[in-house]
């Protein structure tokens, strides 16, 4: 409701005349130019920005994963509205071989990632590709998989990668010729499952067919039974007919109550059996709570009303959990909803949001604490470009929310702060958090726009700390290419570049990060990382950690001098391995200045007190 | 870092290269594939529907510019207004990318079976150029407004004039909504990942677009 009324205001001022300034007045955010605006163009050679990131290694597209037809040759420049060439002569085409771009560059487009034991998953629209990146150097592609069907999100669960599939083209049997037709036996639009246990013969193990394929999913693990994991399914494309799949059947719910629309698939996955994962449940999370009627979100007619004309949610186009919560996070299209998911198998919406100024919700990541959400605006779909000047800061952006008593309570909006050209496909897309203690940091991927890192510690304030990118693809011609997610994978940041490849970044100290704080993020290893499936980071007591906290005191100067400069002395004491005789009096010292502070200075006082007096014993 | 950018981007494989699995169906074997195998199973296709469904919504897509120009001199409510420039930047960009998609594959950027121009995007100042036949109450495409729906539109003035827009345009919104239900009625059709995109951004901004005019409409 807040941010209904919000919006619907900064739509008011807009209106007044349509100025940057406008939007400013009530985003705080204006998009103008900076070093990012302006860079050289090139496929492999444009232009480089960076501020608090380093770009350590860029990694070109596994051999089989880049199709110069795709790109290389922009098409020649024909005069608006003159008709096309006749057929050429054989001997033209001969000479100017490959002179356009026939096939889509997303046909080999680079994906989402997972992390799992050293390992390296790259999804891409045509299968994916394995890295080993253990040992700190380049990473070493150790395994390459072709089966086509985009988008080819995926997960990893030991040694079982899933993956999304969406296209009417793919196969079951990863496709030697497109699935034609209405009806085709052999076409797959689901869940892929591969055993992924011998890099020298990886295998499929199961195909789980559904009724819209798949266009991301996500891994629920089963509190209770280790043994088994869940998949919710994510699917935005068409229903397929009834006589490919019989549990398919399309139209609105008032005309076919059994619709496939409005749902999610849950999956059940037996993991010592599991080419036997299944559907288990289709819930109607989107029903309107009072009537049942499973279009229960945004219906039309009036904004926040319910009146039953143009259905909009009817999918969700990707799922974040927080296990550890019990809480799942959906953007589903025209709405973001919360879901209790302590049943697995029956996730329940608690809590349901609407925004004029969210086009396409689109993901959604929790803060550690699990109390705020970003959600994204994939406004346009990622293939135009949406970070021009021109573009209001409200479109197309990161929107912060608070979770207040299982609510969703939106706070505010965050865009990429610098002005992207129009030749540059760019909006908000995949982020995951970065684990530096006391304070909400996203790096996320905004396609061509780059990669950036949002501090989001103060919902209603969230401001970007560090930033890298490259020019635009091509000159004078919009390219589709750019970050498509960028995570945190224990230390550095991996980035999914469309067309280019890979690129691995580290942080770099500065003025809105520093080395402990740095250090501390980098200290935190997880074995698996699904960065749709959240796990809490924990910190291991260190002084880096205590340093991290007392930097952030000291950024904001709301702690007295006397208790900054007792803890410095700590903290010296702690590196050099000696004893602290005052650690104890120090602990309570910060408890009693916690008592005094509030929210995230609080917290960082309380956590420190807890750091010395564990120190103390 | 430009050293590790630049020439490693050749698609040739490298000799350490592991190989390129094609799994097969479920239980079976993967096979070994080449990269010129796994570059051709990439490359999807288009139909004639997909090219006609483009060249279509080029037409589509331009009277919403058309009807922008209008709100632009003859409309008064400041949030239709805004409302209106949104629409006419994004379905700019929508127009570029689809000519662009066209011209990469060859393609006319034209509409092949495109009846008398004069009616449709220009017909608000041809009205007013001493036309004898009266304007045709057949729109160019389902979904569109008829000449004399856009010569209304051109004559009408303050909030007759913001109330016939919005009306006009959730109506050509919904147009656009309905040809890419036709075009995803047809089988093979939007199987071009860059195709399949657009038709999904389509349907995602249009039918906010229209929610939000109905709002707004309802307000006025």
């Amino acid at each position: 409701m807040t941010v209904r009324r919000l919006l619907l205001s900064s739509v008011a001022a807009l209106a007044v005349g349509f100025s940057a300034a406008a939007a400013a007045a009530q985003t705080g955010q204006v998009i103008t130019p900076d070093a990012r605006s302006t860079l050289s163009p090139g496929l492999h050679d444009a232009g480089q920005a960076a501020s608090g990131l380093r770009l350590d290694h860029a990694v070109p597209p596994p051999p089989g994963f880049f199709d110069p037809e795709a790109l290389f040759a922009p098409p020649p420049p024909r005069p608006e509205g003159s008709p096309p060439p006749a057929a050429a002569p054989a001997a033209a085409a001969a000479a100017a071989p490959a002179a356009a771009p026939r096939f889509s560059p997303l046909a080999l487009a680079n994906s989402d990632m997972a992390m799992a034991n050293g390992r390296l998953f790259v999804g891409n629209f045509n299968g994916f590709n394995v890295y080993d990146v253990t040992g700190g150097g380049a990473p070493q592609l150790v395994l390459s998989v072709v089966c086509p069907g985009g988008q080819g999100d995926l997960s990893v669960h030991g040694d079982l990668l899933f993956m999304s599939v969406e296209q009417g083209r793919a196969r079951t049997d990863c496709g030697t010729a497109a699935a034609e037709g209405d009806v085709n036996a052999d076409r797959f639009r689901g869940i892929r499952i591969f055993d992924i246990s011998d890099l020298a013969a990886p295998r499929q193990i199961a195909a789980i067919q559904t009724c819209r394929g798949s266009h991301t999913h996500t891994q629920v693990p089963d509190a209770d039974d280790p043994k088994v994991l869940y998949i919710y399914n994510s699917a935005t494309s068409g229903v397929r007919k009834s006589d490919e799949l019989s549990i398919c059947s399309d139209g609105q719910p008032d005309a076919n109550p059994d619709t496939a629309l409005y749902s999610i698939d849950v999956i059940r996955v037996p993991l010592d059996h599991p080419q036997d994962a299944a559907i288990v449940n289709r819930p109607r999370i989107f029903a309107d709570r009072v009537t049942g009627a499973v279009n229960g979100l945004w219906q039309g007619g009036r904004v926040g009303l319910a009146s039953q004309s143009g259905a909009q949610t009817n999918q969700c186009h990707d799922i974040t959990v927080y296990p550890e919560l019990g809480l799942a996070a959906g953007a589903c299209a025209g709405n973001g909803i919360l879901l209790d998911i302590s049943d697995p198998e029956h996730p329940a919406r608690i809590s349901d949001l609407f925004d004029p100024d969210m086009a396409y919700w689109h993901s959604a990541t929790f803060n550690n604490a699990g109390d705020k959400v970003i959600f994204t605006d994939e406004w346009g779909g990622g293939i135009g470009a949406r970070c021009t000047a021109e573009d209001p800061a409200t479109w197309g952006a990161d929107m912060v929310v608070s979770i207040e008593n299982g609510r969703l309570r939106g706070r505010s909006f965050h865009k990429l702060p610098s002005a992207q050209s129009k030749f540059e496909n760019c909006v908000a897309h995949n982020g995951a958090i970065i684990p530096v203690p006391g304070r909400d940091l996203m790096v996320q991927a905004w396609y061509q726009g780059g990669v950036s890192i949002t501090d989001f510690t103060d919902p209603d304030h969230p401001v970007e700390i560090a930033y890298f990118d490259r020019g635009p693809i091509e000159a004078d011609r919009l390219v589709v290419g750019g970050a498509w997610s960028a995570y945190w994978f224990n230390g550095r940041i991996y980035s999914s570049e469309i067309v280019r490849g890979l690129d691995v970044l580290s942080l770099v100290p500065g003025e809105s990060l520093s080395a402990a704080e740095i250090a501390a993020a980098e200290s935190v290893i997880v074995d698996v990382i699904n960065p749709q499936t959240q796990v809490r980071a924990v910190w291991a007591d260190s002084p880096d950690v205590a340093q991290a906290y007392l930097d952030q005191l000291m950024r904001s100067g709301t702690v007295d001098a006397a208790l900054t400069t007792r803890v410095r002395a700590g903290i010296d004491l702690w590196r050099a391995g000696g004893r602290d005789p005052e650690a104890a009096a120090l602990a309570g010292r910060l408890t009693v200045a916690a008592g005094a502070a509030q929210g995230a200075e609080a917290r960082r006082l309380t956590a420190l007190a807890g750091l010395f007096g564990r120190r103390a014993g | 870092m430009a050293g590790l950018v630049t020439g490693a981007m050749s698609p040739q494989a490298a000799p350490a290269s592991p190989p390129i699995f094609q799994p097969g169906a479920p239980g079976t074997a993967a096979r070994v594939i080449t990269p010129g195998q796994a570059v051709a199973l990439s490359r999807g296709t288009y139909t004639d529907a997909d090219v006609a469904f483009m060249q279509h919504m080029i037409v589509h897509h331009g009277q919403a510019v058309a009807m922008v120009d209008l709100l632009q001199q003859y409309g008064t409510d400041p949030t239709v207004q805004l409302l209106g420039r949104r629409i006419a930047l994004g379905q700019a960009a929508e127009i570029a990318l689809m000519r662009d998609w066209l011209r990469a594959r060859d393609q006319s950027t034209e509409m092949p079976d495109m009846p008398d121009m004069a009616g449709m995007d220009h017909s608000a100042h041809a009205g007013m150029a001493g036309m004898t036949m009266p304007p045709s109450d057949v729109p160019v495409m389902a979904g569109m407004l008829s000449p004399a729906q856009m010569q209304a539109l051109a004559a009408a003035r303050g909030p007759a004039f913001d109330r016939l827009f919005l009306e006009g345009m959730i109506r050509h919104h919904q147009g656009a909504l309905a040809m890419v239900d036709d075009l995803l009625a047809r089988p093979g059709a939007a199987e071009d990942p860059l195709l399949s995109d657009f038709t999904n951004s389509v349907v995602a901004d249009q039918s906010t677009e229209i929610l939000r005019m109905q709002s707004i409409l309802s307000d006025l």
